[in-house]
């Protein structure tokens, strides 16, 4: 992933003690919408550790690229909660617009790209000054967000529209709109940063994107064995670091696909809990973690044998995993 | 004039760009429509329009401002008020001689054939929810956005057998609506094995020789049943019947668990932004109604979309073959066979939404959306596409 690479660059360039004392043990991190607060899981026992309070309706989370903070986007109090990851506490809050949903970073941590669904709006918000320095109109119910690896270009989903805004960060304006498949949802891009990979709830796909010159290049269809179309609602997705693996959540198929990258084939599809959305890998990837929004639990995949190793309950109507190992 | 005033702000929203092909849509209304009259719309029945479709169809024209520039394609709305079925048909003629793509319908269901005969155009039948319109009076160019009665009736169904509520006394009203739709509540509950105890008929009245017809407690005396279905087109009785019955039952149809196309309360699948939306722009709660004009104008938005070019017959064809998203978790479409769009029902008590029909583990062969009103075997539209 993005923030993997940056922040091995991170890590060879500053302090190696300091990150050490971030997080001795490791752990994943969820969201619930209605509980207003972050499950911490203990990935050492695949058990439930603790809670931690946080602000209303938490969904997207992500960490900052030195990995000591975490971010969390509150749809109901329209605010960033920041966590400390070291001492597990709150310690401040950005303000947000109406109804922040799924947001990005810019690769040095200074910017925030936040989708905001009531308004129809990308907002920009500098971290540190914690203030909004833009905001740009897109389709209705925007949703993901991804800043490219050279930090130049933002693309946001618009779930209404269908479409991919592609927008230039330095004047903050869409230079690109590029339809996808049927509600688009979350993205990947790869290493490279070549190709954007972009989830269709409706489409029961992954639309890929060339992002050399901003076209759809290809659509992956998705098929379950005993689920019909209508039933495989795609939402989150994420890649493995070397780019060569994709994981998407399949929805209410109650699976989550394995894709080679390469081939763009679903090479494996493994059962997991209701309405799979969230997915994420822990740094040797030898482990998916999937959310499953409707059974308000997240399953643990071994990914060399592509078993559902362990269920844990989580909290209620749980969002999105982050990984911190 | 305000009408006109409305399409060219609409335009004007809409960004018009000099080479811009127009898209004229006119939306034929009732003239001084009994079912808008302020004091019918106080109430807030359950099922009954909350104000004028148009205001979904504005959202919807609106909210495809990308897709719409990405096609170069302006989409103007004209609203025309009629006083009678002959203006309705006058109005739908001159619309098609001006360049109309598309027709709306907010008319009474014999003013909406009698426009629907006039023109070769695609007629979006907004409001009328009678299941002969789909049926033995169904019309190639008419496409159907409400839910129709049966849909409704077979979702409330669905609802009591998975209460294994089987036991059933039927309530209904005497206009000829309430017979119509009596008809495909028994329907109904004899395609799902319900059984029918008893089916009474209510009148509002405070005549004391006519108590047997008005008062709850003796219409609800006097039999065994599970729960009370109420069919009440008017709205005043089924309003009164809940926590008002002899025995201590729970009452459906159109008071109690109502099947609907929208509740504002709907929570899931990005539900709550379309409400609000719609709540913003018209500043009242979206009703059933006014999703489906929303999906009206998201219909025609996809068309213009996909075809800026259509005329009409690709235009019917294009109609036919879209996928819409109308925030209910799955894509919708025009069954083929009779031209009503396909779509998850919520079951609401009016203060939430309860649940999503049909339910979990009703089966159907093709698509589970299909057990909701007519099935394509029934055959039941002759003058199918």
């Amino acid at each position: 992933m993005k923030l993997t690479q940056h922040l091995c660059a991170l890590l060879a360039s500053s302090a190696l003690a300091l990150s050490l004392n971030v997080q001795a043990q490791p752990i994943a991190l969820v969201s619930s919408e209605k509980d207003n607060a972050i499950t911490v899981i203990n990935l050492a026992t695949l058990g439930v550790q603790g809670i931690i309070p946080t602000c209303k309706r938490p969904r997207h989370m992500q960490l900052t690229p030195d990995r000591r903070q975490l971010l969390v986007a509150c749809g109901n109090d329209n605010t960033a909660d920041v966590i400390d990851i070291a001492t597990r506490k709150s310690v401040g809050r950005i303000p947000l617009s109406d109804g922040p949903e799924i947001f990005d970073l810019s690769p040095d941590g200074k910017t925030l790209y936040v989708s905001n669904e009531d308004d129809a709006e990308l907002s920009v918000i500098d971290v540190a000054g914690k203030k909004k320095l833009a905001s740009i109109k897109v389709g209705k119910e925007p949703e993901g967000v991804k800043v490219s690896h050279d930090g130049k270009t933002v693309y946001v989903a618009s779930e209404v529209a269908s479409m991919v805004h592609v927008i230039d960060t330095e004047n903050r304006k869409v230079v690109n709109n590029i339809a996808v498949g049927k509600r688009p949802r979350r993205f990947a891009l790869t290493p490279d940063g070549n190709e954007l990979w972009v989830t269709n709830e409706l489409g029961a796909s992954v639309s890929i994107v060339s992002t050399r010159d901003m076209k759809l290049i290809h659509t992956l269809n998705f098929e379950v064995k005993g689920a019909r179309a209508s039933d495989i609602t795609p939402v989150g997705i994420t890649l493995s670091a070397d780019g060569k693996k994709a994981f998407v959540g399949l929805g209410r198929a109650n699976h989550v696909a394995f894709i080679d990258v390469t081939s763009r084939k679903v090479v494996q599809q493994v059962l997991v809990g209701k309405r799979a959305w969230s997915v994420a890998l822990n740094k040797t990837e030898s482990q998916l973690f999937v959310v499953n929004g409707l059974s308000d639990d997240m399953t643990v995949i071994n990914v060399a044998s592509a078993k559902a190793v362990k269920t844990i309950p989580v909290g209620r109507v749980p969002h999105t995993v982050v990984v911190v190992d | 004039m305000r009408l006109r005033l409305f399409g060219v702000l609409l335009a004007a929203l809409l960004g018009s760009a000099a080479q811009a092909l127009t898209w004229k849509i006119t939306l034929l209304e009732q003239a001084d429509n009994p079912e808008l009259d302020r004091t019918r719309l106080e109430r807030a029945y359950l099922g009954h329009p909350g104000g004028s479709p148009s205001e979904g169809v504005a959202l919807a024209l609106d909210e495809a401002e990308f897709e719409l520039k990405a096609a170069k394609v302006d989409v103007r709305l004209d609203i025309v008020p009629v006083a009678g079925p002959e203006e309705a048909r006058a109005a739908a003629l001159r619309a098609d001689k001006a360049g109309t793509k598309i027709l709306l319908s907010n008319l009474p269901a014999e003013w909406m054939t009698t426009v629907a005969d006039a023109v070769k155009l695609p007629v979006i039948n907004l409001s009328a929810s009678a299941d002969r319109l789909r049926e033995r009076d169904c019309r190639l160019n008419v496409f159907h956005v409400l839910p129709s009665e049966r849909m409704r009736a077979d979702a409330i169904a669905q609802a009591l057998i998975n209460r294994k509520w089987s036991q059933v006394l039927l309530l209904s009203g005497t206009s000829g609506r309430d017979t119509e739709r009596s008809a495909m509540a028994q329907a109904a509950i004899q395609r799902y094995g319900l059984k029918l105890v008893a089916s009474k008929t209510f009148k509002l009245s405070s005549d004391p020789r006519e108590r047997q017809l008005a008062n709850p407690l003796l219409l609800t005396g006097g039999a065994s049943y599970d729960v009370v279905w109420v069919v009440d087109s008017d709205g005043e009785f089924a309003r009164t019947l809940p926590y008002n019955t002899a025995a201590a039952r729970p009452v459906v149809g159109d008071a109690g668990w109502v099947a609907l196309a929208w509740h504002a309360q709907f929570e899931r699948f990005g539900a709550p932004q379309v409400s609000r939306r719609f709540a913003k722009s018209a500043r009242r709660a979206m009703t059933d109604h006014d999703w489906a004009s929303w999906m009206a104008g998201k219909a025609i938005a996809a068309a213009a979309a996909a075809q800026p070019q259509a005329n009409t017959d690709q235009l019917l064809q294009v109609l036919g073959s879209i996928n819409l998203d109308g925030s209910k978790g799955v894509t919708l479409q025009f069954r083929p066979w009779d031209r009503q769009l396909r779509q998850p029902l919520v079951l609401t008590d009016g203060q939430g939404v309860l649940a999503l029909l049909p339910l979990e583990g009703i089966l159907h062969p093709r698509n589970t959306l299909d057990t909701l009103g007519a099935d394509e075997p029934q055959k039941l539209c002759k003058t199918r596409p």
